[in-house]
């Protein structure tokens, strides 16, 4: 049993955290830190975890050391204040974007500024256990990846390994959930704006872009096209990429390729049925999992081949993959804590 | 045990039961399409036909 904290509590993803940790047996979490909500409930913040915890929000500044600290402050707080949660717990997860990428150079392309600490870059490994399994096992920082890039990274990564698509032309659009942009209210996200919309709200030169090159891999850097649009719905991400292959697969081909990539991963399902109502993967049956589910389709008349990947934002893109994170960390079962398998009919 | 033979649509292994007979319907648990026992001696799966569901014109 170890004791772990969450710095920065009152957010989605830090209640996503806090219900994971709750339920998880091989951890007690006594920590939620909160500046605005210091000193109230918890459950008063994240109203589905009533009866779960009596924990009150604490000021980080009152953060007593601990085995563990997740970080889920907004973009740019970790890198500012990384030495001072650091000294709190030998182990960490950041779940923002500020040490994701291994290029200091990236930082004021993507992010609009310098990063405040490059040096500390190379000792974080990108959290994605699939792609990283054996550097997390014995790491003590770990850099959880952004939904998006989550999604896209494991749809595609399978077919840049195998180096049947073109790596200078990936095309990906996604529908993303409103969770997405986080807990505080704004004109955008005000309910006579915000619903039934479909916005795009990043056409081009979203931050995850530099993710989801610096990750996919492959002989030669991949040129990603990113757009995302916020669709009506609160939970998950679909993104749906089109990349073309270099040599004539058929679906079988495409199958073992996949298959021998993910095929044993607990938490990547492919979901490509060519009979029943639910052939290809859908967020709204992974809304509270872990799952990745993806599937493709190869256009009959191109060599373009569609890879259409599905996850929980809040989940796999951020609580659920740090959890998974923290169980590689600590050498327990992969899936402690995670087995939730969502809700059908929802 | 039984023997299994590849999906012909996504190339998982299909077991055949051991007292499979020739037209048998089987479905793959992974691409959950559904099959047809072509042969037996050796054992062989083609994909059942199906109705064509129209998803939207």
């Amino acid at each position: 049993m170890i004791r772990v904290a969450v710095v920065g509590g009152s957010g989605y993803t830090g209640g996503e955290l806090v219900r994971l940790l709750l339920g998880h047996p091989e951890v007690r979490l006594d920590q939620v830190t909160s500046e605005r909500l210091a000193g109230r409930a918890v459950a008063e913040r994240h109203p589905n975890l009533r009866k779960a915890t009596d924990l009150t929000f604490v000021a980080s500044g009152d953060l007593e050391p601990t085995d563990l600290v997740f970080l889920c402050l907004p973009h740019g707080e970790a890198g500012r204040s990384i030495d001072r949660y650091r000294g709190s717990a030998p182990r960490l997860i950041d779940l923002s974007a500020d040490f994701r990428l291994r290029d200091p150079a990236a930082y004021p392309t993507w992010y609009g500024a310098a990063h405040p600490r490059p040096d500390l870059l190379d000792r974080f490994v990108y959290g994605i256990p699939e792609l990283h399994r054996e550097r997390i096992r014995g790491a003590d920082l770990v850099s959880s990846a952004g939904c998006n890039a989550t999604a896209v990274i494991l749809g595609l990564r399978p077919l840049v390994a195998a180096g049947v698509i073109d790596p200078s032309c990936i095309v990906v659009e996604a529908k993303v959930g409103s969770s997405e942009g986080g807990a505080e209210a704004s004109e955008a996200t005000h309910h006579p704006e915000r619903s039934g919309c479909v916005r795009s709200y990043q056409p081009t030169g979203h931050r995850h872009t530099a993710e989801m090159v610096q990750e996919l891999g492959g002989s030669v850097p991949a040129s990603v096209h990113f757009s995302a649009t916020a669709v009506e719905m609160v939970r998950g991400v679909l993104a749906t990429a089109h990349v073309f292959l270099n040599q004539d697969l058929d679906d079988r081909a495409l199958w073992r390729i996949f298959r021998a990539a993910w095929g044993q991963e607990p938490f990547i399902r492919l979901v490509n049925a060519r009979q029943g109502l639910h052939r290809l993967p859908e967020p709204k049956l992974l809304a509270g999992t872990n799952y990745c589910d993806i599937g493709w389709q190869r256009d009959p008349h191109s060599n373009r081949l569609v890879v259409i990947s599905a996850i929980d934002n809040l989940m796999k893109g951020a609580a659920g993959q740090a959890v998974q994170a923290m169980n590689l960390m600590h050498g327990w079962p992969e899936t402690t804590g995670l087995g939730f398998l969502g809700l059908h009919p929802v | 045990m039984s023997a299994t033979v590849p999906c012909p649509a996504c190339d998982a292994a299909v077991p055949i039961p051991a007292d499979a007979v020739v037209a048998e319907l089987l479905r793959c648990r992974e691409c959950n399409t559904e099959l047809e026992i072509a042969t037996l001696d050796p054992p062989t799966l083609a994909e059942a036909p199906t109705e064509e569901e129209d998803w939207g014109q």
